[in-house]
């Protein structure tokens, strides 16, 4: 197989997917109104969370409205990503993952194209609120939204990875999800998303050691410091080692006979 | 040029100069300049070649000791009653599934090994629709064309050709969702043409279609095989779909029982036709 082939391979999965982004609007706008909610009125109301707090990677006192944004990109992103390992789930069960899996390209490249479709969803998810929280008075600089797209997508391909995990492990829709319960909730409540790590650890210390030790944090962190133009090394490193082990992971435990052949009694 | 001589020629020359001979029953090798041997030698040029191939699933045997090949440029039916293994074999050649026993081949190339080769020269069609029902027909296409690694404008190019041979021009921005199931079953088709494969396998490709539909995609499936060479491994419930000279594989429990002509099968079973050769395949072990 030539290098073009791969590369048409890869634009035509990301194809894929945004023609069925774009197919299914109302997913666009249920992911849109998840976190305009907290946004509008959960932060509303713990507005005077954050006073007199200088959060970093800013360096003076900010609105919690501000500090909440690069949380609920996250959340948009973990979403997105949970719904396509969901639509992978489903595939596998109509059988139209069978047709991915005939490609004469590597399993691996189809599965790491896979990822980044779904990170390109999350994207334009991603800018589209952006652009509302304007609305909100949350004004990062102009270049901090072009500084913000390697960390989005690095978010993505962790939280995209995590998703193909789960999608490998789990063997039927309906089972899909009630883990998403057990998964996407306690990354998103036990991370930096909703409060700071130091008011966390002023509360609670075993809390804190959680969020410390959950890698939702540092893609959320690496989120808000590039959308400021800052830079957290720690959030980085943890951010993409995260997302190469978990990719890895992901393409090594996909078995594509796992229940394809499965839930057809004598279909051998 | 022949195999053994020293100048190479292209592919579609090769082919078809392979093929005419295969019509003859003259062995005789050729190799196109991708390095592609095409012929009726059957250990290298079959499209199919499967020896001593046996497969589990925990401690059900699926798949005992399969050993059959399909030459280029025929058609072969795969019959045999539910549970038989067609599905697991169909899978094997996909490379859906691992070759645990024996050894596959697709025109030379192993399943287990080169499977990339392997896939890039079939095209399969699975007894469970496969299409996006949300996409039109030519996006569907299209996909498929991506993950062969196509360039998009041959892809344009090849659809046009695959939806107008197959009657499905005026519909290809038709959500699949909005066909029928004929209709669909021919999308499935033209998409499984689209990179031109040099093996089709269809998996009980014309379940749940009326008459019509049935009896159109057999002579469709049959055109090409004749004309342009295209090894076909069909399976199929339906005895009305078998002609008489049909060249078949009859599986029971996960066992190659006969292989040949039909018309030779019902004659050495010692019934009075492919239905009764059939039901016999359906009734228990040791039951007449």
């Amino acid at each position: 197989m030539t290098a073009s082939a791969y590369f048409y391979c890869f634009l035509g999965v990301l194809k894929r997917e945004l023609q069925r982004f774009v197919q299914q609007r109302t997913r666009f706008v249920s992911a849109l109104v998840r976190p305009l909610l907290w946004l509008a009125v959960f932060a509303a109301g713990f507005r005077t969370t954050l006073d007199g707090l200088a959060i970093p990677p800013h360096h003076g006192a900010i609105s919690y409205e501000v500090y909440i944004v690069p949380g609920l990109v996250g959340i948009i992103v973990l979403f997105n990503s949970m719904q396509s390992s969901l639509s992978m789930v489903y595939d596998r069960e109509m059988g139209s993952m069978r047709i991915l899996l005939t490609s004469p390209l590597p399993r691996s490249w189809l599965l790491i194209s896979r990822l980044f479709s779904s990170a390109l969803v999350s994207l334009l998810q991603v800018y589209a609120f952006l652009l509302i929280a304007r609305l909100f008075a949350v004004t990062p600089p102009a270049w901090g939204y072009l500084a913000a797209f390697p960390a989005i997508v690095c978010s993505a391909i962790l939280l995209g990875a995590l998703g193909l995990l789960l999608a490998s492990i789990i063997d039927q829709l309906e089972n899909f999800a009630g883990v998403m319960n057990f998964v996407v909730f306690p990354l998103f409540f036990l991370s930096s998303a909703l409060y700071p790590l130091s008011q966390m650890r002023e509360a609670s210390e075993w809390v804190y050691w959680l969020c410390a030790a959950n890698p939702f944090t540092y893609a959320v962190e690496f989120v808000r410091h590039s959308l400021w133009l800052g830079f957290s090394p720690s959030a980085f490193w943890v951010t993409t080692t995260v997302a190469v082990i978990l990719t890895t992971a992901a393409v090594i435990g996909f078995d594509p006979s796992r229940k394809m052949l499965a839930g057809r009694p004598g279909a051998h | 040029m022949q195999a053994d001589g020293l100048e190479k020629i292209g592919k579609d020359e090769a082919k078809q100069a392979a093929f005419e001979h295969s019509v003859c029953f003259l062995n005789v090798k050729y190799v196109s300049v991708d390095g592609a041997v095409w012929g009726n030698d059957y250990s290298v040029s079959d499209a199919i070649n499967i020896e001593g191939l046996s497969h589990h699933f925990g401690n059900q045997q699926v798949l005992k000791d399969v050993s059959f090949s399909l030459a280029q440029g025929r058609q072969r039916a795969l019959l045999g009653p539910n549970g038989a293994g067609k599905t697991t074999l169909f899978s094997i050649l996909t490379c859906l599934l691992r070759v645990a026993e024996g050894r596959a081949t697709v025109f030379g190339n192993d399943v287990a090994r080169a499977s990339g080769k392997a896939l890039a020269r079939i095209g399969v069609v699975f007894q469970k629709t496969t299409l996006d029902l949300d996409l039109s027909v030519s996006q569907n296409l299209a996909y498929h064309g991506a993950i062969q690694g196509m360039n998009p404008r041959r892809v344009r190019d090849r659809a046009e050709q695959e939806l107008k041979r197959l009657q499905l021009w005026e519909r290809r921005d038709d959500p699949v969702r909005n066909l029928n199931g004929g209709h669909r079953r021919r999308v499935e088709i033209a998409r499984a043409l689209l990179h031109e494969p040099d093996l089709l396998l269809l998996d009980e490709a014309t379940a749940g279609l009326d008459l019509a539909s049935r009896v159109s995609l057999q002579a469709y499936i049959r055109s090409l095989v004749q004309e342009q060479g295209l090894a076909v491994l069909w399976t199929t419930h339906l005895v009305e779909e078998l002609e008489a000279d049909e060249d078949v594989v009859l599986l029971r429990d996960g066992a190659v029982q006969a292989q040949g002509k039909l018309t030779d099968l019902v004659l050495a079973a010692g019934v009075s036709d492919a239905k009764d050769l059939l039901l016999g395949l359906s009734a228990p072990p040791g039951h007449p």
